[in-house]
């Protein structure tokens, strides 16, 4: 268990003020904030990189705050990957078992079976200079995997990435932590946060707004910014599935949206923005593909209008402005007819 | 191909400088009679001087990499006080006088000085010695080393020291397996920058040893002893030397090309 107290640190224009959290043993923490939140800062702090002005970092008890970078069971992915330039991928994932003086047949075994397991293996004879982004992402990776670290933080591991490469690192991501890996992973995008983490932690301005499991963060944002920054209020496990050239997403309580989307079948997210739902008192006719009825459960107002709580089988969040809410009469308890179009539905791949 | 009037006005200033170096070798060598080069190359005193001068060059960039390596990574990745006055002295040697570099070398390694009296101790003499030669040839050259090495480290990032620092390497490790690798061509070049410098060096070496002789103080001594003609063939040999060091040491120092 790692409990990160009350860090503060100043460095080079970014500031962390009073950082607390704590990652228990198979977490998929993602700490998510936008760009100068401070949170590589928090990362290369973990690391041993820059020392805190105040604070403490314990591991097990153990206070490792100002212990060597070297003998740290951190395994930091930098967002620039820093794969050495000089040497073969294959002596890049052996350097951290080199080091440690291991067996030569055994750092092979290793190297090998990392490869294996993040498919680059035709790629150990080659030099880092001839390969691609995701490539080197998965270079980096296996190099810092290899060394078996007690924790794998990753700066926007998926940043640099195109979106084809994004979902099969994303699964990759979601393997490793199945497999038992504690994974602390930094990032401006809520989508990764919210289809890979087990826990969120938000950040803005060196501090923390929010924290705590991802779908309670998702779904009652404690804040303004948290639920500005965090953007859908609509998301659900979803799994993927085609019928007759349609796209379908069954929810995990039976219901079923359609969808479009260039996403592979299987389990996923659905995301629907609040902006995107509309509200009705009947049935109407109209091109959205989706309908369903169900009860207002709650009216809550939002800076620029209002959000309308829907329970039809699952709760759905709607935005709408002061007007609608007037002309329709919206209140708790009132039976309405909620639709959205299929290609308002956005499917993300675990 | 037309050339616009400012490549022109270029082309002809280069020339003329890139001439100024080379007119005075190449008449060196055109005046100087093969027959008398080869009679030079026989004598034994210009065979020994050529000698001397490489291998003490040679033991003194060797001997002085062992610190000025370490001294040029320490001033590229640590900042600290008066540091700019830390280049400064490093740069020091460059701009004084070498004859007066020369009277410092001597002062410091005389066997009235600590130094002179701890070597004599051990039966290490300076002055008029190899050693002493070797002191007064690192004591010009090795701003270049440091120079050249310091850009190299500049130039490695220091994200890949990190990354090894968080593989678990310790910092001597990130140093031999990371740093040193990556600025080798720097260090390299560095290393042969100050071989050439102190081998070629005149004025501090004469005020510290005059035998035995280096080549520089050779040619110098059949300049003023016999004139001109005598003095030309030894130095059309010792440029002639040089050359193919350093020709060699260029190609030796070249990167592979999949690095």
């Amino acid at each position: 268990m790692l409990d990160v107290k009350n860090i503060h640190k100043a460095y080079a224009g970014f500031k962390l003020d009073g950082i607390s959290f704590r990652v228990e043993n198979g977490d998929y923490f993602v700490i998510l904030g936008p760009s100068g939140a401070g949170k590589t800062l928090v990362l290369e702090i973990l690391a041993g990189l820059i020392l805190p002005e105040d604070g403490q970092i314990l591991l097990d008890g153990h206070d490792i705050t100002d212990d060597r970078i070297q003998s740290r069971p951190m395994g930091l992915v930098f967002q620039d990957l820093a794969v050495f330039p000089h040497m073969s991928v294959r002596d890049n994932i052996a350097f951290p078992l080199k080091i440690k003086r291991t067996e030569r047949r055994e750092v092979e075994q290793r190297v090998e079976e990392q490869a294996e397991l993040l498919e680059i293996r035709h790629l150990l004879g080659r030099r880092p200079h001839s390969l691609s982004g995701g490539e080197l992402q998965r270079v980096a990776l296996a190099r810092t995997l290899v060394r078996n670290p007690r924790y794998l933080l990753l700066d926007e591991p998926l940043a640099s990435l195109d979106i084809s490469l994004k979902q099969g690192l994303r699964s990759l991501l979601k393997k490793i932590n199945q497999s038992g890996q504690t994974i602390i992973h930094v990032t401006h995008d809520y989508e990764e946060a919210l289809v890979l983490a087990t826990k969120v932690a938000v950040m803005h301005s060196g501090r923390i707004m929010q924290m705590g499991p991802a779908d309670k963060v998702f779904h009652h944002p404690g804040s303004e910014f948290t639920a500005r920054f965090t953007g859908i209020r609509n998301y659900f496990p979803a799994r993927l599935y085609r019928e007759q050239e349609r796209q379908y997403a069954e929810l995990e309580n039976g219901m079923v949206l359609r969808v479009i989307t260039d996403e592979p079948e299987g389990q996923g997210f659905v995301l629907l923005r609040g902006e995107d739902v509309f509200i009705s008192l009947d049935n109407l006719p109209t091109s959205a593909t989706n309908h369903f009825k169900g009860t207002i459960i709650d009216v809550s107002p939002y800076p620029s209008g209002f959000e309308i709580m829907v329970d039809i089988g699952f709760q759905v969040c709607a935005r709408i402005t002061r007007e609608s809410l007037q002309s329709l009469s919206l209140r708790s308890g009132r039976k309405v007819w909620i639709s959205f179009k299929a290609a308002s539905v956005r499917f993300v791949r675990v | 191909m037309r050339f616009q009037p400012f490549q022109l006005f270029l082309i002809l200033l280069s020339g003329l400088v890139l001439l100024f170096i080379i007119g005075p070798l190449v008449g060196m060598f055109v005046s100087t009679s093969p027959a008398d080069v080869f009679e030079s190359s026989k004598d034994p005193e210009v065979q020994r001087s050529i000698g001397l001068t490489l291998w003490v060059s040679m033991a003194a960039t060797l001997v002085f990499a062992l610190g000025g390596i370490p001294l040029a990574y320490l001033l590229a990745r640590k900042d600290f006080l008066l540091k700019r006055l830390v280049l400064g002295i490093i740069d020091l040697p460059i701009v004084i006088p070498h004859s007066a570099a020369g009277i410092a070398v001597l002062g410091f390694v005389s066997r009235d000085s600590y130094l002179g009296q701890l070597g004599s101790l051990i039966g290490l003499d300076f002055v008029g010695a190899p050693a002493g030669i070797a002191l007064a040839m690192a004591f010009v050259s090795i701003p270049f080393l440091v120079n050249s090495a310091r850009d190299g480290f500049l130039a490695v990032p220091v994200r890949l020291e990190q990354a090894a620092l968080n593989l678990g390497a310790s910092p001597f490790r990130v140093f031999f397996t990371i740093s040193l690798p990556l600025a080798w061509r720097n260090v390299v070049s560095g290393l042969i920058l100050m071989f050439a410098r102190g081998m070629s060096e005149f004025g501090a070496v004469v005020i510290v040893a005059y035998h035995p002789m280096i080549t520089p103080v050779l040619i110098w001594e059949r300049f003023g002893a016999f004139g001109l003609s005598y003095a030309r063939p030894v130095a059309v040999i010792f440029i002639a030397v040089s050359l193919v060091f350093f020709i060699l040491l260029r190609m030796l120092s070249r990167p592979r090309k999949d690095a």
